[in-house]
């Protein structure tokens, strides 16, 4: 896994964006779940965001709303030898070859995919 | 911001939308949905809204803003990052001293709180020093974000400038996720800080064009392997410059001071 020391004010600042969000979205409707994806290249630790998650959405209409994590592993495209590899450590390289020269294929990602709503 | 909007044959198209409200859709099944998306519904009594934004897509709109400000005025905009005590503040001092002569230099300064590290810069070569306290927003922020940039930016002589000089606050996480509109982003590391760092905080790393390798004058008296922190660098950002320094005898400021003008 990627998941360096992270800080926790850095997962408080991406809930506030996700509730910001989140609330546009929802207009004043009843939100039961949220669905982020994030890929392991972002320094983001899960329990880190569902605990600011749940903080600072406490005093807000989203209290009580789930906060769904989906990872993404980081994968990269070899140029040499056209080998795909799921990395486990945040080094750009070709598992079969060796090769620095890769193309990154997933592991960025940073969305909110979907969100939940009771229906009226 | 552009939203990711997904189309039935899968492929996915980036829009401006400024009437933002139109692009959120109840599903009526028009769009296809995201790999590793569901059924479109959720539990009965529950609608799936499909939202597909990026979570900093409200800073990156703002640090578009301050990038196009910025452009406008033609000035050249370096987002300077480091952890706390790498030399970000020694460094500029000694690019003031250099460049303060001949280049108009604004600095933005960004810190927790107080405002030392601009009054060390007081009087230092700068046209304008801008301090941007994070501790306004909630609990000290661990990084300058597009809007308090902005609001920095209010506050700068954007006319009389060339070269505005973003210092961030100094942490090896968070100021690299979020943009504020500059052109260039640097780093300041201090081989104080071991050979691993790149390995462990890779999104900074990969986000420095530059990395100013400071505190060489210590290396004889460190365990610090430089060939080792090298080779991390260059296998999570192969593309990055590096520029060995040492702010403290004023060795690489040259080379430092021709990239920030280039």
């Amino acid at each position: 896994m990627l998941q360096p020391e992270g800080q926790p004010v850095h997962e408080l600042s991406l809930c506030d964006a996700i509730v910001g969000t989140t609330m546009k979205h929802a207009d004043g409707r009843a939100v039961q779940q949220v669905t982020v994806r994030i890929g392991h290249l972002r320094q983001v630790v899960p329990d880190a965001l569902q605990f600011g998650w749940e903080l600072l959405t406490e005093s807000t209409d989203l209290k009580g709303a789930e906060l769904v994590i989906e990872q993404v592993p980081a994968t990269v495209a070899c140029l040499e030898c056209t080998a795909e590899t799921t990395l486990d450590m945040p080094i750009l390289v070709c598992g079969v070859c060796g090769s620095f020269d890769v193309r990154l294929l997933t592991g960025e990602e940073f969305l909110i995919v979907s969100m939940d709503v009771a229906e009226v | 911001m552009g939203r990711i909007h997904l189309h039935e044959d899968g492929t996915a198209a980036f829009h401006d939308h400024d009437d933002e409200d139109d692009f959120e859709h109840d599903h009526d099944h028009k769009h296809a949905h995201a790999v590793g998306d569901h059924s479109g519904y959720a539990e009965t009594g529950t609608t799936r809204v499909t939202i597909l934004e990026n979570l900093l897509s409200e800073n990156d709109r703002v640090a578009d803003a301050n990038g196009r400000d910025l452009t406008a005025a033609g000035i050249r905009a370096v987002n300077l990052m480091s952890s706390p005590g790498a030399g970000k503040t020694t460094l500029l001092k000694h690019t003031l001293a250099r460049l303060g002569g001949t280049v108009r230099i604004g600095i933005l300064e960004g810190d927790i709180a107080t405002t030392l590290d601009a009054d060390e810069l007081e009087g230092a070569g700068a046209r304008a020093i801008s301090v941007v306290n994070t501790s306004a927003g909630f609990g000290g922020e661990c990084h300058l974000d597009a809007v308090m940039v902005r609001s920095g930016l209010s506050r700068l002589p954007l006319d009389e400038l060339e070269l505005l000089i973003i210092e961030n606050v100094g942490n090896l996480v968070c100021p690299a996720e979020f943009r504020v509109g500059e052109e260039a982003r640097a780093m300041v590391y201090a081989i104080t800080e071991g050979e691993e760092k790149p390995l462990k905080y890779p999104v900074m790393f990969r986000a420095a064009e530059v990395v100013v390798v400071n505190k060489m004058d210590l290396l004889p008296h460190l365990d610090f392997d430089l060939d080792t922190f090298l080779s991390n660098l260059k296998s999570v950002n192969p593309s990055a410059q590096v520029i060995q320094a040492s702010a403290r005898t004023g060795a690489g400021v040259d080379e430092w001071c021709s990239w920030l003008t280039r």
